[in-house]
Protein backbone atom coordinates (compact mmCIF):
# COMPACT_ATOMS: atom_id res chain seq x y z
CA UNK A 1 0.00 0.00 0.00
CA UNK A 2 1.20 3.28 -0.61
CA UNK A 3 1.42 6.21 1.76
CA UNK A 4 0.69 10.31 2.15
CA UNK A 5 3.23 12.73 1.45
CA UNK A 6 3.80 15.74 3.84
CA UNK A 7 6.02 18.45 2.30
CA UNK A 8 6.41 21.84 4.75
CA UNK A 9 8.46 24.71 4.24
CA UNK A 10 10.60 22.69 1.81
CA UNK A 11 13.62 25.10 -0.04
CA UNK A 12 16.12 23.75 -2.34
CA UNK A 13 19.28 25.25 -3.76
CA UNK A 14 21.64 24.81 -6.85
CA UNK A 15 24.90 26.51 -5.02
CA UNK A 16 23.63 30.22 -4.32
CA UNK A 17 20.55 30.47 -6.47
CA UNK A 18 17.45 29.18 -4.45
CA UNK A 19 15.05 27.40 -6.99
CA UNK A 20 12.33 25.84 -4.32
CA UNK A 21 10.57 28.60 -2.34
CA UNK A 22 9.06 27.43 0.66
CA UNK A 23 6.96 24.61 -0.65
CA UNK A 24 3.91 23.08 0.79
CA UNK A 25 2.27 20.38 -0.26
CA UNK A 26 0.65 17.45 0.73
CA UNK A 27 -0.11 13.99 -1.82
CA UNK A 28 -2.99 11.79 -0.83
CA UNK A 29 -1.94 8.22 -0.55
CA UNK A 30 -2.84 5.69 -3.77
CA UNK A 31 -3.75 8.55 -6.12
CA UNK A 32 -1.70 10.29 -8.89
CA UNK A 33 -0.43 13.61 -8.46
CA UNK A 34 1.05 15.34 -11.60
CA UNK A 35 3.19 18.23 -11.26
CA UNK A 36 3.09 20.77 -13.75
CA UNK A 37 4.90 23.78 -15.02
CA UNK A 38 7.13 25.78 -17.79
CA UNK A 39 10.58 24.73 -18.07
CA UNK A 40 12.75 25.51 -14.91
CA UNK A 41 9.77 26.12 -12.43
CA UNK A 42 11.89 23.64 -10.07
CA UNK A 43 9.05 20.57 -11.14
CA UNK A 44 11.67 17.91 -11.63
CA UNK A 45 13.60 19.65 -8.54
CA UNK A 46 11.16 19.13 -6.34
CA UNK A 47 10.37 15.77 -6.71
CA UNK A 48 14.40 14.87 -6.27
CA UNK A 49 14.23 16.35 -3.14
CA UNK A 50 11.35 13.68 -1.87
CA UNK A 51 14.15 10.90 -2.04
CA UNK A 52 16.69 12.87 -1.93
CA UNK A 53 18.74 12.62 -4.97
CA UNK A 54 19.07 15.99 -5.45
CA UNK A 55 21.45 16.36 -2.76
CA UNK A 56 23.59 14.40 -5.03
CA UNK A 57 24.37 16.66 -7.29
CA UNK A 58 27.50 18.80 -6.35
CA UNK A 59 26.70 22.08 -4.22
CA UNK A 60 23.10 21.04 -4.58
CA UNK A 61 20.99 21.29 -0.96
CA UNK A 62 17.54 21.41 0.55
CA UNK A 63 16.21 22.08 3.61
CA UNK A 64 12.55 21.73 5.23
CA UNK A 65 10.34 19.05 6.58
CA UNK A 66 9.37 15.75 4.26
CA UNK A 67 7.40 13.42 5.54
CA UNK A 68 6.07 10.15 3.69
CA UNK A 69 4.37 8.08 5.44
CA UNK A 70 6.20 8.16 9.34
CA UNK A 71 8.98 8.41 7.64
CA UNK A 72 11.21 11.76 8.13
CA UNK A 73 12.88 12.65 4.98
CA UNK A 74 14.86 15.06 6.10
CA UNK A 75 15.17 14.47 9.73
CA UNK A 76 18.40 14.22 11.84
CA UNK A 77 19.15 10.08 11.69
CA UNK A 78 17.82 9.78 8.02
CA UNK A 79 19.80 7.78 5.79
CA UNK A 80 19.62 9.16 2.24
CA UNK A 81 20.23 5.08 0.83
CA UNK A 82 17.23 4.12 3.06
CA UNK A 83 15.13 6.95 1.39
CA UNK A 84 15.68 6.14 -1.62
CA UNK A 85 15.16 2.44 -1.01
CA UNK A 86 11.71 2.73 0.06
CA UNK A 87 10.80 5.69 -2.94
CA UNK A 88 10.87 4.58 -6.20
CA UNK A 89 11.73 6.67 -8.98
CA UNK A 90 11.53 6.42 -12.64
CA UNK A 91 13.72 9.07 -14.76
CA UNK A 92 12.87 11.29 -17.92
CA UNK A 93 15.46 9.28 -20.32
CA UNK A 94 15.11 4.94 -20.03
CA UNK A 95 18.91 4.84 -18.58
CA UNK A 96 18.72 0.45 -17.95
CA UNK A 97 22.01 -1.17 -16.81
CA UNK A 98 23.51 -1.24 -20.18
CA UNK A 99 25.57 -4.55 -19.23
CA UNK A 100 23.06 -6.47 -17.55
CA UNK A 101 20.26 -8.69 -18.97
CA UNK A 102 16.59 -7.94 -18.54
CA UNK A 103 16.22 -10.31 -15.40
CA UNK A 104 19.53 -8.71 -13.92
CA UNK A 105 17.90 -5.13 -14.52
CA UNK A 106 15.07 -5.69 -12.56
CA UNK A 107 16.69 -7.77 -9.83
CA UNK A 108 19.56 -5.18 -9.33
CA UNK A 109 18.09 -3.13 -6.55
CA UNK A 110 17.40 -6.02 -5.04
CA UNK A 111 20.72 -8.29 -5.09
CA UNK A 112 22.98 -5.03 -4.57
CA UNK A 113 21.12 -4.86 -0.95
CA UNK A 114 21.91 -8.01 -0.61
CA UNK A 115 19.21 -9.95 -1.59
CA UNK A 116 19.87 -13.41 -1.98
CA UNK A 117 16.94 -15.71 -1.67
CA UNK A 118 16.72 -16.89 -5.65
CA UNK A 119 12.93 -18.19 -5.48
CA UNK A 120 11.68 -14.94 -3.92
CA UNK A 121 14.40 -12.85 -6.73
CA UNK A 122 12.84 -15.01 -9.56
CA UNK A 123 9.25 -14.17 -8.06
CA UNK A 124 9.45 -10.42 -7.69
CA UNK A 125 11.40 -10.07 -10.48
CA UNK A 126 8.70 -11.16 -12.55
CA UNK A 127 5.86 -9.56 -10.42
CA UNK A 128 7.58 -6.13 -11.21
CA UNK A 129 7.33 -7.01 -15.14
CA UNK A 130 4.04 -7.68 -14.85
CA UNK A 131 2.71 -4.61 -13.13
CA UNK A 132 4.89 -2.83 -15.54
CA UNK A 133 3.13 -5.00 -18.59
CA UNK A 134 5.84 -6.36 -19.98
CA UNK A 135 6.05 -9.58 -18.96
CA UNK A 136 4.76 -10.85 -21.94
CA UNK A 137 7.05 -9.31 -24.44
CA UNK A 138 10.05 -10.38 -22.77
CA UNK A 139 9.96 -13.55 -20.68
CA UNK A 140 11.38 -15.66 -22.86
CA UNK A 141 14.70 -13.44 -23.62
CA UNK A 142 14.86 -12.49 -19.30
CA UNK A 143 18.60 -13.87 -19.24
CA UNK A 144 19.98 -13.86 -22.49
CA UNK A 145 18.77 -10.09 -23.94
CA UNK A 146 20.43 -7.21 -22.61
CA UNK A 147 18.26 -4.67 -21.16
CA UNK A 148 19.97 -2.00 -23.37
CA UNK A 149 18.67 -4.26 -26.67
CA UNK A 150 15.19 -3.58 -26.22
CA UNK A 151 12.95 -0.34 -27.59
CA UNK A 152 12.74 3.18 -26.15
CA UNK A 153 9.26 2.75 -24.60
CA UNK A 154 10.08 -1.33 -23.59
CA UNK A 155 13.66 0.29 -21.75
CA UNK A 156 11.38 2.86 -20.02
CA UNK A 157 8.84 -0.03 -18.38
CA UNK A 158 12.35 -2.06 -17.67
CA UNK A 159 13.21 0.93 -15.30
CA UNK A 160 9.62 0.89 -13.86
CA UNK A 161 10.19 -2.72 -12.90
CA UNK A 162 13.30 -2.13 -11.26
CA UNK A 163 12.15 0.67 -9.47
CA UNK A 164 9.11 -1.69 -8.58
CA UNK A 165 11.04 -4.41 -7.55
CA UNK A 166 11.90 -3.15 -4.20
CA UNK A 167 9.05 -2.68 -3.37
CA UNK A 168 8.69 1.04 -2.48
CA UNK A 169 5.67 2.90 -0.73
CA UNK A 170 5.81 6.14 -3.76
CA UNK A 171 6.81 6.34 -7.18
CA UNK A 172 8.16 9.06 -8.35
CA UNK A 173 8.36 10.17 -11.93
CA UNK A 174 10.48 12.94 -13.59
CA UNK A 175 8.73 12.89 -17.24
CA UNK A 176 8.34 9.02 -17.83
CA UNK A 177 6.88 9.34 -20.89
CA UNK A 178 8.51 12.55 -22.78
CA UNK A 179 11.18 10.62 -24.81
CA UNK A 180 8.93 8.35 -25.95
CA UNK A 181 6.34 8.00 -28.78
CA UNK A 182 2.63 8.22 -28.31
CA UNK A 183 2.00 3.92 -28.62
CA UNK A 184 4.12 3.78 -25.64
CA UNK A 185 3.34 6.70 -24.08
CA UNK A 186 -0.07 5.69 -23.88
CA UNK A 187 1.50 2.08 -22.26
CA UNK A 188 3.24 4.35 -20.15
CA UNK A 189 0.10 6.19 -18.93
CA UNK A 190 -2.40 2.95 -18.15
CA UNK A 191 0.13 1.48 -16.19
CA UNK A 192 0.30 4.78 -14.07
CA UNK A 193 -3.41 4.40 -13.29
CA UNK A 194 -2.97 0.52 -12.77
CA UNK A 195 0.07 1.28 -10.40
CA UNK A 196 -1.95 3.51 -7.95
CA UNK A 197 -3.52 0.59 -6.27
CA UNK A 198 -0.71 -0.58 -5.09
CA UNK A 199 1.71 2.76 -4.70
CA UNK A 200 1.34 6.70 -4.40
CA UNK A 201 2.32 8.05 -7.78
CA UNK A 202 3.67 11.80 -8.20
CA UNK A 203 4.56 12.61 -11.99
CA UNK A 204 6.33 15.35 -13.46
CA UNK A 205 5.07 16.04 -17.12
CA UNK A 206 5.74 19.09 -19.29
CA UNK A 207 2.50 17.63 -21.21
CA UNK A 208 -0.72 18.72 -19.43
CA UNK A 209 -3.43 16.27 -21.26
CA UNK A 210 -1.31 13.84 -19.87
CA UNK A 211 -1.92 15.11 -16.97
CA UNK A 212 -5.46 15.66 -17.09
CA UNK A 213 -5.06 12.05 -18.14
CA UNK A 214 -3.55 10.24 -15.80
CA UNK A 215 -3.93 13.06 -12.30
CA UNK A 216 -6.49 13.26 -9.84
CA UNK A 217 -4.52 15.93 -8.28
CA UNK A 218 -2.35 18.88 -10.09
CA UNK A 219 0.16 20.74 -8.82
CA UNK A 220 1.31 24.17 -11.20
CA UNK A 221 4.96 25.32 -10.33
CA UNK A 222 6.19 28.92 -11.45
CA UNK A 223 9.22 30.23 -10.91
CA UNK A 224 10.12 27.89 -8.02
CA UNK A 225 6.80 28.46 -6.15
CA UNK A 226 3.52 25.98 -5.85
CA UNK A 227 1.07 28.51 -7.11
CA UNK A 228 -1.35 26.52 -7.26
CA UNK A 229 -2.74 22.86 -5.96
CA UNK A 230 -5.27 21.34 -6.34
CA UNK A 231 -7.58 18.16 -7.85
CA UNK A 232 -6.55 17.95 -12.01
CA UNK A 233 -10.42 19.01 -13.26
CA UNK A 234 -10.63 22.31 -10.74
CA UNK A 235 -6.99 23.21 -12.03
CA UNK A 236 -7.80 22.49 -15.98
CA UNK A 237 -11.58 24.15 -15.98
CA UNK A 238 -11.56 26.83 -12.89
CA UNK A 239 -8.25 27.26 -11.43
CA UNK A 240 -8.30 30.04 -8.69
CA UNK A 241 -4.79 31.80 -9.67
CA UNK A 242 -4.90 34.07 -13.15
CA UNK A 243 -0.98 32.40 -13.75
CA UNK A 244 -2.37 28.92 -13.72
CA UNK A 245 -5.09 30.31 -16.23
CA UNK A 246 -2.74 31.67 -18.32
CA UNK A 247 -0.29 28.73 -18.43
CA UNK A 248 -2.75 26.29 -18.84
CA UNK A 249 -4.40 28.38 -21.60
CA UNK A 250 -1.18 28.12 -23.39
CA UNK A 251 -0.29 31.95 -22.80
CA UNK A 252 3.29 31.16 -21.74
CA UNK A 253 5.08 28.05 -20.97
CA UNK B 1 14.87 3.76 -56.96
CA UNK B 2 11.56 4.77 -56.02
CA UNK B 3 11.83 5.58 -52.05
CA UNK B 4 14.99 7.24 -52.24
CA UNK B 5 15.60 10.79 -51.77
CA UNK B 6 16.71 12.25 -55.20
CA UNK B 7 20.28 12.11 -55.15
CA UNK B 8 22.25 15.66 -56.76
CA UNK B 9 23.65 14.84 -60.39
CA UNK B 10 27.29 13.90 -60.21
CA UNK B 11 28.54 17.15 -61.77
CA UNK B 12 27.02 18.93 -58.63
CA UNK B 13 29.96 17.53 -56.54
CA UNK B 14 33.06 19.42 -57.04
CA UNK B 15 35.64 17.91 -57.96
CA UNK B 16 37.73 19.43 -55.05
CA UNK B 17 35.33 17.43 -52.87
CA UNK B 18 35.85 14.40 -54.76
CA UNK B 19 39.28 14.75 -54.57
CA UNK B 20 39.69 15.57 -50.87
CA UNK B 21 37.56 13.11 -50.36
CA UNK B 22 39.08 10.01 -52.27
CA UNK B 23 42.41 11.26 -50.86
CA UNK B 24 41.76 11.44 -47.24
CA UNK B 25 40.31 7.35 -47.70
CA UNK B 26 43.55 6.58 -49.30
CA UNK B 27 45.37 8.45 -46.64
CA UNK B 28 43.08 6.57 -43.93
CA UNK B 29 44.22 3.47 -45.72
CA UNK B 30 47.89 3.73 -45.95
CA UNK B 31 48.51 4.79 -42.67
CA UNK B 32 46.83 1.32 -41.42
CA UNK B 33 48.98 -0.36 -43.47
CA UNK B 34 52.06 1.52 -42.47
CA UNK B 35 50.93 0.51 -38.76
CA UNK B 36 50.88 -3.20 -39.93
CA UNK B 37 53.68 -3.49 -41.83
CA UNK B 38 56.32 -3.59 -39.04
CA UNK B 39 54.09 -5.44 -36.90
CA UNK B 40 53.77 -8.08 -39.51
CA UNK B 41 57.27 -8.07 -40.35
CA UNK B 42 58.82 -8.04 -36.61
CA UNK B 43 56.57 -11.44 -35.81
CA UNK B 44 57.14 -13.56 -39.14
CA UNK B 45 61.09 -12.71 -38.85
CA UNK B 46 61.02 -14.04 -35.19
CA UNK B 47 59.04 -16.90 -36.57
CA UNK B 48 61.79 -17.32 -39.46
CA UNK B 49 64.48 -16.90 -37.30
CA UNK B 50 62.94 -18.47 -34.03
CA UNK B 51 61.02 -21.46 -34.63
CA UNK B 52 63.68 -23.87 -35.57
CA UNK B 53 65.32 -23.36 -32.28
CA UNK B 54 61.97 -24.37 -30.55
CA UNK B 55 61.60 -27.55 -29.50
CA UNK B 56 60.42 -29.90 -26.03
CA UNK B 57 64.23 -29.30 -24.85
CA UNK B 58 63.67 -25.60 -25.17
CA UNK B 59 60.56 -25.70 -23.33
CA UNK B 60 61.67 -27.85 -20.68
CA UNK B 61 65.37 -27.61 -19.53
CA UNK B 62 67.04 -24.97 -17.81
CA UNK B 63 70.38 -23.11 -19.87
CA UNK B 64 73.31 -25.49 -20.54
CA UNK B 65 76.91 -23.54 -19.78
CA UNK B 66 78.60 -21.22 -22.20
CA UNK B 67 79.76 -23.84 -25.55
CA UNK B 68 78.15 -26.82 -24.24
CA UNK B 69 74.37 -27.08 -27.00
CA UNK B 70 71.77 -27.38 -26.24
CA UNK B 71 69.85 -26.51 -22.81
CA UNK B 72 66.24 -24.41 -22.89
CA UNK B 73 64.77 -21.58 -21.40
CA UNK B 74 62.01 -23.00 -19.34
CA UNK B 75 63.23 -21.26 -16.17
CA UNK B 76 63.08 -18.37 -17.75
CA UNK B 77 59.51 -18.68 -19.16
CA UNK B 78 58.48 -19.65 -15.44
CA UNK B 79 60.36 -16.97 -13.97
CA UNK B 80 58.64 -13.98 -16.32
CA UNK B 81 55.19 -15.80 -15.31
CA UNK B 82 56.57 -15.72 -11.79
CA UNK B 83 57.41 -11.71 -11.91
CA UNK B 84 54.62 -10.95 -14.13
CA UNK B 85 52.12 -12.39 -11.47
CA UNK B 86 53.46 -10.15 -8.65
CA UNK B 87 53.03 -6.92 -11.31
CA UNK B 88 49.97 -8.20 -11.75
CA UNK B 89 48.82 -8.32 -8.05
CA UNK B 90 50.48 -5.10 -7.32
CA UNK B 91 49.54 -3.07 -10.56
CA UNK B 92 46.27 -3.94 -11.02
CA UNK B 93 44.44 -2.92 -7.95
CA UNK B 94 46.85 -0.09 -7.08
CA UNK B 95 45.54 0.76 -10.85
CA UNK B 96 42.06 0.49 -10.72
CA UNK B 97 41.56 1.81 -7.69
CA UNK B 98 43.46 5.20 -8.08
CA UNK B 99 41.34 5.05 -11.32
CA UNK B 100 38.19 4.89 -9.96
CA UNK B 101 39.30 7.67 -7.23
CA UNK B 102 40.22 9.86 -10.05
CA UNK B 103 36.73 9.09 -11.57
CA UNK B 104 34.30 9.21 -9.01
CA UNK B 105 35.79 11.42 -6.63
CA UNK B 106 38.92 13.32 -7.65
CA UNK B 107 37.73 15.89 -9.37
CA UNK B 108 39.98 18.31 -6.98
CA UNK B 109 43.40 19.40 -6.54
CA UNK B 110 44.95 16.12 -5.17
CA UNK B 111 42.96 13.84 -7.77
CA UNK B 112 44.84 17.02 -10.38
CA UNK B 113 48.10 15.94 -8.53
CA UNK B 114 47.62 12.73 -8.78
CA UNK B 115 46.46 12.67 -12.14
CA UNK B 116 49.64 14.58 -13.37
CA UNK B 117 52.07 12.04 -10.97
CA UNK B 118 51.14 9.20 -13.15
CA UNK B 119 51.11 11.35 -16.47
CA UNK B 120 54.96 11.64 -15.76
CA UNK B 121 55.28 8.12 -14.29
CA UNK B 122 54.35 6.89 -17.61
CA UNK B 123 57.04 8.69 -19.07
CA UNK B 124 59.94 7.98 -16.79
CA UNK B 125 62.32 5.04 -18.30
CA UNK B 126 61.93 1.82 -17.32
CA UNK B 127 65.36 1.72 -16.18
CA UNK B 128 64.82 4.59 -13.68
CA UNK B 129 61.84 2.20 -12.62
CA UNK B 130 64.11 -0.94 -12.36
CA UNK B 131 66.46 1.85 -10.00
CA UNK B 132 63.60 2.73 -8.04
CA UNK B 133 62.50 -0.84 -7.55
CA UNK B 134 66.67 -1.50 -6.37
CA UNK B 135 66.63 0.80 -3.77
CA UNK B 136 63.54 0.46 -2.35
CA UNK B 137 63.20 -3.50 -2.49
CA UNK B 138 66.61 -4.59 -3.39
CA UNK B 139 68.69 -2.78 -1.02
CA UNK B 140 66.99 -3.38 2.28
CA UNK B 141 66.87 -7.16 1.32
CA UNK B 142 70.37 -7.48 0.18
CA UNK B 143 69.96 -9.36 -2.26
CA UNK B 144 67.97 -9.82 -5.91
CA UNK B 145 64.31 -11.00 -6.65
CA UNK B 146 61.94 -12.25 -8.29
CA UNK B 147 59.99 -10.16 -5.62
CA UNK B 148 61.49 -6.91 -6.68
CA UNK B 149 61.50 -7.59 -10.31
CA UNK B 150 57.56 -7.69 -9.93
CA UNK B 151 57.53 -4.58 -7.83
CA UNK B 152 59.45 -2.80 -10.83
CA UNK B 153 57.26 -3.89 -13.00
CA UNK B 154 54.00 -3.20 -11.22
CA UNK B 155 54.68 0.27 -10.86
CA UNK B 156 55.14 0.68 -14.32
CA UNK B 157 51.43 -1.07 -14.94
CA UNK B 158 49.90 1.28 -12.58
CA UNK B 159 49.35 5.03 -14.46
CA UNK B 160 48.13 3.17 -17.54
CA UNK B 161 45.65 1.39 -15.63
CA UNK B 162 45.04 4.40 -13.47
CA UNK B 163 44.56 6.48 -16.52
CA UNK B 164 42.51 4.04 -18.50
CA UNK B 165 40.21 3.25 -15.44
CA UNK B 166 39.43 6.82 -15.11
CA UNK B 167 38.65 7.73 -18.69
CA UNK B 168 36.46 4.31 -19.20
CA UNK B 169 34.61 5.41 -15.72
CA UNK B 170 33.86 9.13 -16.95
CA UNK B 171 32.32 7.19 -20.26
CA UNK B 172 29.69 5.91 -17.92
CA UNK B 173 26.64 8.23 -18.48
CA UNK B 174 25.55 9.48 -15.18
CA UNK B 175 21.88 8.46 -15.28
CA UNK B 176 23.17 5.03 -14.85
CA UNK B 177 24.96 5.84 -11.46
CA UNK B 178 21.01 7.98 -10.68
CA UNK B 179 19.39 5.17 -11.65
CA UNK B 180 21.47 3.28 -8.96
CA UNK B 181 21.44 5.79 -6.37
CA UNK B 182 17.55 5.90 -7.06
CA UNK B 183 16.93 2.04 -6.23
CA UNK B 184 18.77 2.90 -2.45
CA UNK B 185 21.94 1.30 -3.97
CA UNK B 186 25.04 2.51 -1.78
CA UNK B 187 27.62 4.63 -3.65
CA UNK B 188 30.49 2.39 -2.88
CA UNK B 189 28.10 -0.58 -4.16
CA UNK B 190 27.11 1.31 -7.67
CA UNK B 191 30.78 2.41 -8.06
CA UNK B 192 31.97 -1.13 -8.15
CA UNK B 193 28.67 -3.44 -9.29
CA UNK B 194 27.42 -0.63 -11.71
CA UNK B 195 30.16 2.04 -13.07
CA UNK B 196 32.98 -0.61 -13.36
CA UNK B 197 31.19 -3.05 -14.79
CA UNK B 198 29.51 -0.59 -17.16
CA UNK B 199 32.90 0.38 -18.13
CA UNK B 200 34.67 -3.18 -17.88
CA UNK B 201 35.24 -3.81 -21.43
CA UNK B 202 37.47 -0.84 -21.64
CA UNK B 203 39.18 -1.43 -18.21
CA UNK B 204 40.30 -4.60 -19.59
CA UNK B 205 41.63 -3.66 -22.24
CA UNK B 206 43.98 -1.00 -20.28
CA UNK B 207 45.00 -3.84 -18.00
CA UNK B 208 46.11 -5.49 -20.74
CA UNK B 209 47.95 -2.77 -22.61
CA UNK B 210 49.75 -2.48 -19.33
CA UNK B 211 50.27 -5.94 -19.13
CA UNK B 212 51.77 -6.93 -22.17
CA UNK B 213 53.84 -3.21 -22.01
CA UNK B 214 55.55 -4.54 -19.30
CA UNK B 215 55.78 -8.11 -19.82
CA UNK B 216 58.53 -7.32 -22.27
CA UNK B 217 60.37 -5.27 -20.22
CA UNK B 218 64.38 -6.05 -19.57
CA UNK B 219 66.07 -2.72 -18.43
CA UNK B 220 63.95 -2.78 -14.97
CA UNK B 221 64.68 -6.38 -14.48
CA UNK B 222 68.39 -6.02 -14.30
CA UNK B 223 69.54 -5.06 -11.29
CA UNK B 224 66.03 -6.07 -9.61
CA UNK B 225 65.49 -10.02 -11.24
CA UNK B 226 68.45 -10.07 -12.28
CA UNK B 227 68.42 -13.27 -14.11
CA UNK B 228 68.90 -16.97 -12.51
CA UNK B 229 70.80 -20.46 -15.02
CA UNK B 230 69.02 -22.67 -12.37
CA UNK B 231 65.48 -22.94 -11.23
CA UNK B 232 64.07 -21.03 -8.98
CA UNK B 233 60.49 -20.55 -7.51
CA UNK B 234 61.03 -18.80 -4.54
CA UNK B 235 60.26 -15.01 -4.49
CA UNK B 236 62.58 -13.56 -2.57
CA UNK B 237 65.19 -15.65 -4.56
CA UNK B 238 66.98 -14.20 -8.44
CA UNK B 239 65.06 -15.51 -11.16
CA UNK B 240 65.82 -15.69 -14.82
CA UNK B 241 62.98 -14.34 -17.13
CA UNK B 242 62.97 -14.69 -21.14
CA UNK B 243 63.86 -10.85 -21.79
CA UNK B 244 66.79 -10.85 -19.73
CA UNK B 245 67.87 -13.91 -21.08
CA UNK B 246 66.91 -13.19 -24.94
CA UNK B 247 68.94 -10.28 -24.23
CA UNK B 248 72.03 -12.26 -22.09
CA UNK B 249 71.91 -14.56 -25.35
CA UNK B 250 71.61 -11.99 -28.04
CA UNK B 251 74.96 -10.00 -27.04
CA UNK B 252 76.99 -12.94 -26.37
CA UNK B 253 79.48 -14.34 -28.92
CA UNK B 254 77.69 -18.48 -29.39
CA UNK B 255 75.81 -18.66 -32.65
CA UNK B 256 73.86 -21.56 -30.47
CA UNK B 257 72.70 -18.87 -28.36
CA UNK B 258 71.76 -16.03 -30.66
CA UNK B 259 69.33 -19.21 -32.44
CA UNK B 260 68.09 -19.63 -28.36
CA UNK B 261 67.51 -16.00 -28.26
CA UNK B 262 65.51 -15.59 -31.05
CA UNK B 263 63.85 -18.87 -29.98
CA UNK B 264 62.91 -17.15 -26.28
CA UNK B 265 62.01 -13.84 -27.89
CA UNK B 266 59.10 -16.00 -30.15
CA UNK B 267 58.20 -17.70 -26.94
CA UNK B 268 57.54 -14.61 -25.10
CA UNK B 269 55.23 -12.68 -27.77
CA UNK B 270 53.42 -15.84 -27.85
CA UNK B 271 52.76 -16.02 -24.52
CA UNK B 272 51.82 -12.36 -24.62
CA UNK B 273 49.36 -13.08 -27.20
CA UNK B 274 48.18 -16.08 -25.77
CA UNK B 275 47.59 -14.27 -22.07
CA UNK B 276 45.58 -11.42 -24.08
CA UNK B 277 43.35 -13.37 -26.45
CA UNK B 278 42.73 -15.84 -23.12
CA UNK B 279 41.66 -12.78 -21.14
CA UNK B 280 39.42 -11.68 -24.06
CA UNK B 281 37.96 -14.39 -24.17
CA UNK B 282 37.10 -15.19 -20.93
CA UNK B 283 36.04 -11.96 -20.43
CA UNK B 284 33.72 -11.72 -23.42
CA UNK B 285 31.92 -14.92 -22.38
CA UNK B 286 28.78 -14.03 -20.55
CA UNK B 287 28.63 -10.35 -21.76
CA UNK B 288 24.99 -9.29 -23.37
CA UNK B 289 25.62 -8.14 -27.01
CA UNK B 290 22.51 -5.05 -26.72
CA UNK B 291 22.44 -1.84 -29.21
CA UNK B 292 22.97 0.88 -26.53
Amino acid sequence: MGVGIEVRGLNAWYGKNLSLKAIDMTVLANHVTAVIGPSGCGKSTFVRCLNRMHETIPEARAEGSVKIGEMDVYGSGSDPVEVRRRIGMVFQKPNPFPTMSIYGNVAAGLKLNGFRNRKQMDELVERSLKLAALWEEVKDNLHKKSGASLSGGQQQRLCIARALAVEPEVLLMDEPASALDPISTSKIEELIFQLKQHYTVVIVTHNMQQAARVAEFTGFFLMGSLIEYDKTEKIFTTPADKRTEDYITGRFG
Amino acid sequence: MPNSAPTPAPQAVSLWRRFSNQGATVFAVLAAILVLVPLLAIFVYLVIKGVGSINLAFLTNTPKPPGEAGGGMANGIVGTGLILAVASVIGLPLGIGSGIYLAEYGRNRFGDLIRFTADVLNGVPSIVIGIAAYSLVVVPQKHFSAFSGGVALGIMMIPTIARATEEMLLMVPNVVREAAYGLGIPKWRTTLSISLRTASAGVITGCMLAFARVAGETAPLLFTAFGNQFWNLKLNQPTAALSLQVFTYAISPYDDWHKQAWAGALILILLIVGAVAAVRITTSRGMLKGGA
